[in-house]
């Protein structure tokens, strides 16, 4: 099977870029406006979707399962040791709140938003956004491909 | 036709259970509130993220949010098993 | 009573996903009557949380102090993903039951056990 037409092929690889890009803005904002990890993670994701209904099976090079899988895993990995990383207080301690570093802007009342805020929160966001978008597309592909198997054996 | 009765009757039970519980449940827009207006008085503070519900999630229920991100992987882990039969 | 109408909205979807599941006899009928089930118990979490007048809770540009509980909708997000993650499983292991049957009836006799 070869995927759809030349149009949706051209128009899904446009699409490619808005996409990313929404669901990226979605995911580093994610402490200053509705969203974060799992919706930017989501958008992103249904760019894969998209990309299989076009492509069909010339997308089993592009989306591998193993990076996929081991995107997943690193950015769970990810997650955990940036909670661990508050240890010396206590687990999921926000270390970097306040500091005037990284993300360390203090806020206060209703402000028209800095991006230099939140302390950890937005690098949890990224790792929790980058693990929804390669499990889920880790689903869809999986499954996709798992639709074509052949028909297991009679065990019995 | 005796267990679609059955299956009728326990729906009945269930709706009307629901609808007790619907009934004897705070007002609709007064809920009771000391934790969350805690949250929201002092969550900028605290953690410093203007979203307060991204506050509560990565930071003040931060390990409802592991347990979350596990669930979702033992789910993919559970898809590729179910599809990992034979190449 | 009667302003409570979202509440009684979550009864009538919880109402129709218990229906689902238990008097239809399609897999795919079930996962849906589930994901149903899922979505009136999200509409309950948000309506629990809604406080009268009040706005997202959300400070960026934000019109006034009065504010919806954030706590039910931090759940809300923590729902919908394990959702998913149910119902994605719920339909690899019924795509593989297809396969192996030929069947999606719930009432049939090799599923039975």
């Amino acid at each position: 099977m070869n995927g759809m037409s030349k149009i949706v092929k051209v128009t899904a690889c446009i699409l490619i870029i808005p996409g990313i890009v929404f669901g990226l803005y979605i995911i580093m904002h994610g402490h200053l406006t509705p969203g974060g990890g799992f919706q930017g993670g989501a958008v992103i994701a249904t760019i894969s979707a998209l990309f299989i209904i076009a492509y069909a099976d010339e997308i089993r090079g592009v989306l591998d399962k193993d990076i996929l899988s081991l995107m997943e895993s690193m950015a769970l990995i990810a997650f955990i040791s940036l909670a661990f990383l508050g240890l010396s207080t206590t687990f999921f301690h926000n270390f970097l709140v306040n500091g005037g570093g990284l993300f360390g802007n203090p806020v206060s009342g209703i402000n028209p938003g800095d991006l230099n805020t939140g302390g950890v929160i937005p690098l949890m966001n990224l790792a929790v956004g980058l693990e929804v978008y390669s499990a889920l597309s880790l689903i869809v592909v999986v499954m996709y491909f798992g639709s074509k198997q052949e028909v297991l054996e009679d065990v019995n | 036709m005796n267990g679609e009765f059955y299956k009728m009757l326990v729906c009945m039970v269930l709706f009307a259970f629901l609808s007790a519980a619907v009934a004897s449940i705070h007002p609709f827009g007064e809920p009771p509130s000391e934790m969350d207006d805690y949250f929201i008085r002092n969550g900028q503070r605290e953690t410093g993220a203007n979203n307060i519900v991204t506050s509560i999630v990565f930071d003040y229920r931060g390990l409802d949010t592991l347990g979350e991100a596990s669930v979702l992987f033992t789910a993919v882990t559970g898809v590729f098993m179910l599809f990992a039969g034979r190449k | 009573m009667l302003i409570d109408l979202p509440f009684l909205a979550v009864v009538v979807l919880l109402a129709l996903g218990v229906y689902a599941v238990v008097f239809r006899h399609n897999l795919i009928k079930i996962v849906m009557g589930v994901h149903i089930l899922g979505s009136g118990v999200n509409l309950f979490l948000i309506s629990l949380g809604y406080r009268e007048g009040g706005v997202a809770p959300i400070f960026t540009h934000a019109p006034k102090l009065e504010m919806v509980l954030p706590t039910p909708q931090a759940l809300t997000l923590t729902s919908i993903v394990i959702n998913l993650a149910v119902v994605a499983l719920m339909l690899s292991l019924i795509m593989l039951i297809y396969k192996r049957y030929k069947s999606l009836d719930s009432r049939d006799r090799r599923l039975m056990g």
